[in-house]
């Protein structure tokens, strides 16, 4: 029974979210939909679980004192400042919530992503080493996207846009598509076998 | 004199990261302080985004998902502003939401910085933030049958059912079209998936340049009514808005910064060659 039930429940409940997707009758929606609000509530509660999470794990690093502890000591501090100020004095303009997320959240991740621009062009500049045909075909298309998706790229050229559009409709979509599609029958069998209950590593054990 | 040179490209082939990261940060920084201003046309996709919204009736209702955070505010928050501002144009009305915790104080922020302070629009009639909803795909297709629902109330605490502007909206029949700004997942790729396959509804994307090609087998097939990809296409839309912005602005960077780049490329691979017939000699 404990490897049945869980199996039935799985069954059910798959065939049940894909038999929405194909049966557009009002009351079989309104099921499907109240099930659907359902999982926005269970949702909801794993952020619960997550903070939880993250107060145990990092609160045994500080009292072990392991390495980089302190870090751990403001990551608390951070979670505990926002729920404070959030749940207490609200999230709209104006709140000490916001300011914080505006002056202090908004350009850290900011300067985290613009670093990115500089570790691309260092990585390129090694990458893109013509060793192959197969890197050569790589590093020329790579090149004329590049070049012909800024200003001056039409600005040396006029039909460089052109090219692009090319590139990014004919021999980028294509391979973009068979991948696409050969992932997505991939998903489709992996999927079938959960819900047949062939595969059944989700439940644990061997 | 051979021997020197071939040190020279040796020295090249193993070039410092930090001059790369020197040149990199003028390559972005000067054309900031001294714009070129270098012309540029609009891509049929870019064109298309435009359209999609041009041919709305006045008054319509559209869904604007701003599902995006500060890390990729360079390229996504100025067409977000463009698309606020055609959407504002054309007197449609804008229901906002975010799958992403971090865009809802953003796209308040641009609902003040365009709806209110350029257009003098008025909360609740012409435009609605509903706020953030955990739930990912399951929010967009709850959405489809009661949008009321699942957003009971607003980004403020609004009551939704008592705004004017959700008076007649109860899913996605009742609205004429979906945007999404898109900084990752949940993004465009769920939106297609579970909602214009599903619930038949028109939708235009705007996304990273990184994320750009993924989306466009969706837009020749037609599940994607427009794209705007990256910093290049908030740019051209700009343009076709009328109102020049950060897109604009950042172009004469990323021109030549991509130029900096196709240069080190450059540089590096003649010092391989150069310095490859020395390496198997040895």
């Amino acid at each position: 029974m404990r490897r049945e039930v869980p199996l039935l429940i799985c069954f059910l409940a798959g065939f049940f979210f894909i038999s929405d997707f194909f049966i557009p009758e009002t009351h079989w929606t309104e099921i499907a939909h109240t099930f659907n609000r359902w999982a926005i509530i269970v949702i909801a509660f794993a952020y619960v679980l997550g903070a939880a999470n993250i107060v145990r794990v990092n609160s045994q690093v500080i009292r072990r004192r392991e390495r980089d502890w302190q870090y751990k000591v403001v990551l608390l501090s951070g979670l505990a400042l926002m729920i404070i100020l959030g749940i207490g004095f609200g999230i709209k303009e104006g709140t000490t919530f916001n300011w914080v997320f505006m002056n202090a959240i908004y350009p850290m991740q900011a300067t985290m992503f613009s670093l990115l621009a500089f570790y691309i062009a260092s990585a390129a500049f090694r990458a893109f080493r013509i060793r192959t045909w197969e890197a050569a075909l790589l590093g020329i298309t790579a090149v004329l996207v590049m070049i012909g998706r800024v200003p001056i790229g039409e600005f040396l050229w006029n039909s460089f846009p052109d090219l692009v559009e090319w590139i990014m409709n004919v021999p980028q979509l294509a391979a973009k598509r068979a991948i696409m599609i050969g992932a997505a029958l991939g998903a489709i069998s992996t999927g079938l076998k959960v819900l047949v209950g062939l595969e059944r590593t989700y439940m644990g054990g061997e | 004199m051979k021997d020197r040179i071939l040190k020279i490209l040796e020295s090249l082939e193993k070039l410092d990261r930090r001059i790369i990261f020197i040149f990199i940060a003028g390559a972005v920084a000067l054309p900031l302080i001294f714009p070129m201003n270098i012309d540029f046309s609009v891509t049929p996709p870019v064109q298309s985004f435009y359209d999609s919204i041009q041919s709305l009736p006045e008054g319509a209702k559209v869904l604007l998902s701003c599902d995006y955070d500060p890390g990729s505010m360079p390229e996504l928050w100025p067409m977000n502003l463009a698309a606020m501002r055609q959407l504002c144009q054309k007197n449609l009305k804008i229901i906002s939401i975010q799958l992403w915790a971090t865009g809802s104080p953003l796209a308040e922020a641009a609902f003040n910085q365009v709806a209110v302070g350029e257009f003098n629009k008025e909360y609740g009639v012409d435009f609605v933030n509903l706020g953030f909803k955990e739930g990912r795909e399951v929010v967009m297709v709850s959405l489809g049958n009661n949008i009321p629902s699942t957003f009971p109330t607003d980004y403020h605490g609004n009551k939704v059912e008592d705004l004017p502007i959700m008076e007649g909206v109860k899913n996605y029949d009742d609205l004429a079209m979906i945007i999404n700004i898109s900084g990752g997942l949940p993004g465009t790729k769920e939106w297609i998936l579970q909602v214009v396959t599903r619930f038949h509804i028109k939708l235009a994307s705007g996304c990273t340049a990184v994320s750009a090609p993924e989306f466009y087998p969706y837009l020749q097939s037609g599940q994607l009514s427009g794209l705007l990809g990256g910093m290049k296409g908030a740019a051209e839309y700009e343009k076709l808005v009328g109102k020049i912005g950060l897109g604009r602005r950042g172009m004469d960077s990323q021109s030549i910064s991509h130029l900096v780049i196709f240069v080190f490329i450059l540089i590096g691979n003649i010092a391989y060659f150069s310095t490859r017939k020395k390496k198997k000699r040895e």
